[in-house]
């Protein structure tokens, strides 16, 4: 069978085509402002305009036409609603015009399922992007989310903390080649609050510091990636503790910090488990991840009429019943 | 020393007092705590979080036993190895002996847990992980144990969600009587701390329930 699934929770759209086992098509374009940040209403217009070409473009790379379509999915939420809402509505004209079923998809569970697709079985995921930070995995049939940010996400804080630096947006790579030159630890609040995580204060601190004048730039990065990122390892370690699962994967767009990386590799080292990251395209915000976990689903019998396809917000993973593994 | 648990920061081990202190001072066995290093974070990290924790977990023990909660002593905090040293409470968990009683009994011991809890709130601590898996029964007296995520705090929101957890926890262990059990968890809660406590905490425990960012948690099965 083949998904076409549209992605457009946030500032990211994209289109993936996918079978049950492959990639045929994984396109996107990602509206950037130069302050950073996204107004709801920009990245809807955004979509609004580009969703024409990149649908052309995704059908053109995977050689086929609509009619060779199956399914479509689409991003439900959870995100901002004039994104999400060009979005469905794209999904819904697509699936009426050529009489396709269409499914509704959690965009969360969508990063997670989409390393069913390289052979991992039952994971606890680590999903860190610019405004989602959380640890989820399957128990009792859904998605259970075993800690998350109770402030901002993890890449909204390492931007932020990049800008103040004034090394520009995104600020990922920039801290991440910083910090291998810091050689100082510079105490700073650590993120874990309970179960979950709060990087506000870390940020305020790293901030707070770094206008000073009193510190190298490269120590606090290296001391801002050290605190947050031990923190978003320990809450993983937690949820492998409690579940007893034996993989850990590592997606969203934080995911490319080689860092952050090498830290959960020991960590499931030292436990005897395994990890993987998803390349790099589908770790981030895209099509084919929605397209691919709307196909698991469609094929594990959910079925959604129009009106089930309302888009949600603030979609919570655990309203999703996994019935589909 | 016997390895009897292990979680994600700590390895929990059994042992005699004197196989611990060298002098057979109390015949009593022992809990062995220690907050194992990591390698993923760096050593300045590692070293100030176990430490941290470490002197946390023995100063809430000590301050719960000073408002009169039920929960081990400590007897020794080692700083060098981040190794906590404390009584061993060897009775009967909650979660089985509340299953094996009729209802009356039942209620009693639920009271007296929302006692326990009611001093432990009023010592401004609350306990992270309230389950009946971590209340024990000896000598006719219900102990909290495993303070491992409990932290000072006396805000409403901390107290209601230490009450929401456990409310949760009893749901999915004890879901045939749950209702009338947590309600006698709240009655032994205001004998402690009063009628006004109780009726400001269950209005917390509603809004905690009702808005989005409460997760079903797991961990509390």
């Amino acid at each position: 069978m083949i998904a076409l699934g549209i992605e457009g929770t946030a500032h990211t759209l994209g289109i993936g085509i996918v079978t049950e086992d492959k990639v045929l098509a994984n396109v996107f374009h990602t509206l950037t402002t130069e302050k950073g940040g996204i107004h709801p209403k920009e990245a809807a217009e955004h979509h609004a305009r580009l969703l024409k070409p990149l649908l052309r473009k995704a059908l053109e790379t995977a050689g086929i036409t609509m009619e060779d379509v199956d399914i479509i999915a689409f991003s439900q939420g959870p995100g901002l609603g004039p994104a999400l809402r060009v979005v469905a509505t794209a999904a819904r004209a697509l699936a009426i015009r050529y009489s396709k079923p269409i499914v509704g998809v959690n965009h969360c569970i969508a990063h997670v399922e989409i390393t069913k697709m390289f052979g991992v079985k039952d994971p606890v995921g680590l999903y860190v992007s610019g405004g989602n930070t959380q640890v989820l995995a399957l128990e009792g049939g859904r998605y259970r989310v075993f800690g998350e940010t109770l402030d901002i996400g993890i890449g909204n804080a390492i931007d932020t903390f990049a800008r103040e630096l004034g090394i520009g947006f995104p600020g990922g790579p920039k801290i991440e080649k910083l910090a291998q030159k810091g050689r100082e630890y510079i105490e700073l609040p650590y993120a874990v609050k309970g179960m979950d995580l709060s990087f506000s204060g870390l940020l305020t601190e790293a901030v707070r510091k770094y206008r000073t004048g009193k510190y190298k730039v490269e120590d606090l990065a290296y001391s801002f990636q050290e605190t947050a990122f031990a923190a978003l390892v320990e809450v993983t370690e937690r949820a492998v503790a409690h579940t007893g699962k034996e993989e850990v994967v590592l997606v969203g767009g934080v995911a490319a910090n080689n860092r952050l990386r090498e830290m959960l590799r020991i960590m499931t080292e030292d436990r005897g488990i395994k990890f993987f990251v998803p390349p790099y395209d589908l770790c981030r915000d895209n099509g084919a991840m929605i397209a691919y976990t709307g196909l698991r689903m469609y094929l594990g019998g959910v079925r959604f009429k129009i009106e089930d396809t309302v888009v949600k917000q603030k979609f919570r993973t655990d309203e999703v019943e996994v019935v589909w593994e | 020393m016997k390895l009897i648990a292990q979680g994600a920061e700590a390895k929990i081990y059994e042992a005699d007092f004197e196989e611990v202190f060298g002098v057979p001072l109390l015949k009593e066995r022992v809990i062995v705590k220690h907050r194992i290093p990591k390698r993923y974070r760096i050593k300045e990290i590692d070293v100030k979080l176990r430490k941290e924790r470490t002197v946390r977990e023995a100063r809430i023990l000590h301050r719960a036993k000073e408002f009169g909660v039920n929960c081990p002593y400590v007897y020794e905090v080692d700083l060098r190895d981040m190794k906590l040293v404390m009584e061993y409470i060897e009775g009967q968990r909650l979660k089985e002996l509340l299953e094996s009683v009729p209802m009356e009994e039942r209620l009693e011991l639920c009271r007296e847990v929302g006692r326990q809890i009611g001093k432990l709130h009023k010592a401004g601590i609350v306990h992270g992980d309230l389950t009946t898996s971590n209340m024990i029964f000896r000598g006719g007296k219900v102990y909290l144990i495993d303070f491992g995520l409990a932290d000072f705090d006396s805000t409403l929101e901390a107290r209601g969600v230490d009450l929401h957890l456990l409310r949760r926890a009893m749901e999915s262990t004890h879901y045939t009587w749950f209702e009338r059990g947590f309600e006698a968890v709240l009655e032994g809660y205001a004998e402690v701390l009063g009628e006004e406590a109780r009726k400001e905490v269950e209005e917390k425990m509603k809004e905690i329930e009702s808005r989005g960012r409460y997760r079903e948690r797991s961990w509390l099965s």
